[in-house]
């Protein structure tokens, strides 16, 4: 499957891109993407796909986009 | 009105929004840019927003406050840079009588601290670094 990983604030930084497509394998889930895009030791972060907030066990599907959120600083 | 800027907030234009003849009590908070976090100092803020993720957010919280507090609910965040001084959130809350004003006006601000997926960096003297609100 292709994802599309957009990348926000520290990670945007840490990953050195705005976004990129990577390729999976069936049955992956957000949270195992983004351990396998930041390997330890990672900001804890919550999951955006297609707009919307799903769980860390929420499985992707081809073709979806990815936002990965680290903790928010607006206010 | 719930909307990410990244000029100058117009506060009057916010708060006008939830003005209404039967509102006895508006509340007006600014979230200002301040230098004195502990460290260097500040010289400026900038800030990142997932739009597509925080208007959305924003109409749920102003939703929430409806909800619990009856209560007409704008709010607006900057992004972008903003120099020490300005506003980079405004929150307008108006409601019939005052005690839910106040409530409603907390609620939002700290769900907005908690929820909304915007980011931010304080640029100092020496360097610059991204800062988490503290959890509840």
């Amino acid at each position: 499957m292709h994802i599309t990983c957009r990348y926000v604030a520290m990670l945007r930084e840490r990953r050195g891109l705005d976004e990129e497509v990577v390729e999976v394998p069936p049955g992956t889930t957000v949270s195992e993407l983004y351990r396998s895009l930041f390997p330890a030791p990672a900001v804890p972060v919550g999951f955006a796909v297609a707009h919307r907030q799903v769980h860390a066990g929420h499985a992707l599907s081809d073709g979806d986009e990815v936002v990965f959120l680290p903790p928010v600083g607006g206010g | 009105m719930h909307q990410l800027t990244d000029g100058p907030i117009d506060v009057a234009q916010v708060r006008a929004t939830v003005s209404h003849p039967g509102h006895g009590a508006i509340l007006v908070f600014e979230g200002v840019a301040r230098d004195n976090l502990a460290g260097p100092r500040v010289e400026l803020l900038a800030y990142e927003a997932y739009a597509e993720l925080a208007v959305p957010v924003m109409e749920a919280i102003a939703a929430e406050a409806e909800q619990s507090f009856g209560a007409a609910v704008s709010m607006v965040h900057r992004t972008g840079r903003v120099g020490i001084g300005e506003a980079s959130l405004v929150i307008a809350v108006g409601t019939p009588h005052r005690p839910e004003c106040y409530e409603a006006s907390r609620y939002v601000l700290e769900q907005v601290k908690q929820r909304l997926p915007v980011w931010k960096k304080e640029i100092t003297e020496d360097g610059s670094e991204w800062k988490a609100n503290a959890p509840t």
